[in-house]
């Protein structure tokens, strides 16, 4: 059964585009598919379409569950479903994995038309701005002129920005959670971190490892445990790990000793599971070249001069790895240009991981942002 | 610092009215300690102005949100900091000056970001609460409704120092306005007004 408040079961489609997409890198995708789901109805005016962008690690499946494995709950579904704060009785929303993803949209793993054979180390590397573009792309297919809101948290939130930039007539709203304009040197750091885990497995193969059968899980185990750390904050780790023990006795070996280093493990191979190396790689480094403000002179207002939505930003004060400060750069932007912007700092203990957590502050805001839009729909 | 408490319709605050009659129509507006967004609210509708407040209070920034009120969760007592010089034709803080620590900060801060300035401040002045005092007590009243203890006024002032503060700090008051209960006072303002409404700029 799924969850009280759930869309239910959903289904995950698939559209395909012939038209070629001119990605920044210069590389050029023929064709590609884009996997996505739906949830609640387009209204007759085509104006009540929410777009939701994934961050780093997950996908399309953003609410309800699927009816062959219940278990896989849509990332997002503490905040998106009927009655929830993005609510699919009045809003028709849409979730999008990205391409260069892993699941289902064309990616690494997808086959190159070209050889017939996996994309793997050949797949070009994709940016923020080329996601936008095939996310246009869809809303087209989809028959959205123009969306309601697009909101993201995170590497989601810098398409939800990049939306109001690249294509500012078709966004009414961005709501831009845990965001940065751009990466530090540090959150790089961490990616190429991460990166040298993977392209340094054995099992890696220079990017072609589908065809030795093996998969560089080693690398991606540890990339995960990286990622995962930088989302959590110290208080919420001490909260809920401590420096509690697996065992009673101190074992004086490299086994499992405190519960932190069961969870990271434990994490690691979930992921590993599920998820493909070369994406991963892909995904940090569409972070890593976000930087809208780069093509104007390093000045983030100018970048955002022809935005013409409504911005709602959030942050959350234990979100060390796009800190509050990071989101106050988004929103003296926004001010500079004398854009319409809301912002909140909410008080939450969960580091960067709090925008996918239920708490009450952070999900009544989001309620009532949405609440208005949905006059806005309405009356027009 | 304490969020401001707001009353929630615009009749109860005299000061919004007279802050409304001096905003020129399409201004943009910084509110410092908005509250529940009511006065920005109330401007926007009347005045057409492009308007942001400032609020640290979690319940009157949800409440700012909910009547569409632009509002930015930063503590005011950190600084404008986010903003460039001259971002706003007013910079607005009413009913909070007398509840900031670093008041000639704020106040050039105020006027840095902000062509003009507008406070509202009770006035301590105001015959009431020189009684109160002259009693032996601190006053209580409807503008001042705190006890000592447990007040976020912690620089109360009279008019008459506001306006020796604004001469000594280089401040050009442009337009007053004192009032009790809601109807202006032109005589002894210092003594019989009990709310005061300033207009200011750097002289």
């Amino acid at each position: 059964m799924p969850p009280e408040g759930s869309v239910g079961v959903v289904n995950a489609k698939l559209a395909r585009f012939e038209d070629p997409i001119a990605l920044k890198s210069g590389a050029r995708l023929d064709a590609y598919e884009l996997a996505y789901e739906t949830y609640g109805t387009l209204n007759a005016a085509r104006s009540n379409a929410v777009l939701v962008c994934h961050a780093l690690n997950a996908s399309h499946h953003v609410a309800g569950v699927y009816a062959d494995d219940p278990e896989n709950i849509g990332w997002w579904d503490n905040l998106i479903g009927p009655g929830k704060p993005l609510d699919t009785n009045r809003f028709f929303v849409v979730g999008v994995n990205n391409i260069g993803g892993c699941h289902g949209s064309t990616g690494p793993a997808s086959i190159n038309p070209a050889t017939g054979r996996q994309w793997g180390a050949d797949f070009p590397v994709v940016t923020v701005e080329d996601w936008v573009e095939a996310q246009s792309r869809l809303a087209t297919f989809l028959g959205i002129v123009r969306f309601a809101a697009i909101m993201g948290g995170s590497l989601g939130a810098m398409q939800a920005m990049q939306w109001a930039i690249s294509q500012p007539q078709r966004v009414a709203h961005s709501i831009v959670i845990a965001a940065a304009p751009k990466l530090s040197a540090q959150n790089i750091a961490f990616n190429e971190v991460a990166r040298q885990a993977i392209t340094t497995d054995p099992d890696f193969h220079g990017g072609n490892y589908y065809s030795q059968g093996v998969v560089p899980k080693r690398g991606l185990r540890i990339a995960r445990m990286i990622g995962h750390i930088t989302y959590l904050s110290d208080d919420a780790m001490a909260e809920k790990f401590g420096r509690e023990r697996r065992g009673v006795e101190l074992k004086f070996n490299f086994d499992v000793e405190f519960q932190i280093e069961s969870y990271l493990r434990y994490q690691a191979d979930k992921f590993a599971e599920r998820f493909d190396a070369n994406t991963y790689l892909r995904i940090t480094k569409a972070l890593d070249y976000f930087d809208p403000a780069a093509a104007s002179g390093g000045h983030l207002s100018a970048a955002l001069a022809s935005a013409e939505a409504r911005f709602l930003v959030v942050s959350f004060t234990s979100d060390w790895r796009f800190s509050p400060a990071r989101s106050h750069e988004i929103v003296k932007a926004l001010l500079d240009n004398r854009l319409s912007v809301s912002y909140a700092e909410i008080d939450a203990p969960h580091g960067h991981d709090a925008f996918l957590m239920e708490d009450p502050r952070y999900h009544k805001l989001i309620r009532a942002y949405f609440d208005n839009i949905a006059r806005e729909v309405s009356a027009s | 610092m304490m969020p401001s408490a707001t009353p929630a319709s615009l009749s109860a605050r005299p000061d919004f009215v007279a802050i409304a009659k001096w905003i020129r129509p399409e201004a943009k507006v910084l509110d410092l300690g908005c509250g529940d967004g009511s006065l920005l609210r109330h401007l926007q509708e009347a005045r057409g102005v492009t308007g942001y407040g400032m609020e640290i209070d979690d319940a009157n920034v949800l409440a700012c949100v909910k009547s569409g009120v632009n509002v930015l969760q930063y503590d005011l007592e950190s600084g404008l900091s986010g903003f460039e010089d001259g971002s706003f034709d007013y910079v607005i803080l009413s009913q909070t000056l007398q509840a900031i620590r670093h008041t000639e900060r704020i106040v050039n801060e105020m006027l840095r970001v902000g062509r003009e300035g507008i406070v509202t401040f009770p006035n301590f002045g105001y015959w009431r609460p020189r009684l109160q005092v002259f009693a032996g007590n601190m006053p209580v009243s409807k503008a001042l409704p705190y006890e000592w203890y447990d007040t976020p006024n912690i620089h109360l002032f009279t008019i008459d120092d506001f306006e020796n503060f604004c001469a000594g700090h280089g401040i050009r008051i442009l337009e007053r306005n004192v009032m009790v209960d809601g109807r202006p006072v032109n005589w002894m303002p210092n003594l019989r007004g009990s709310l005061a409404v300033y207009r200011f700029d750097r002289a």
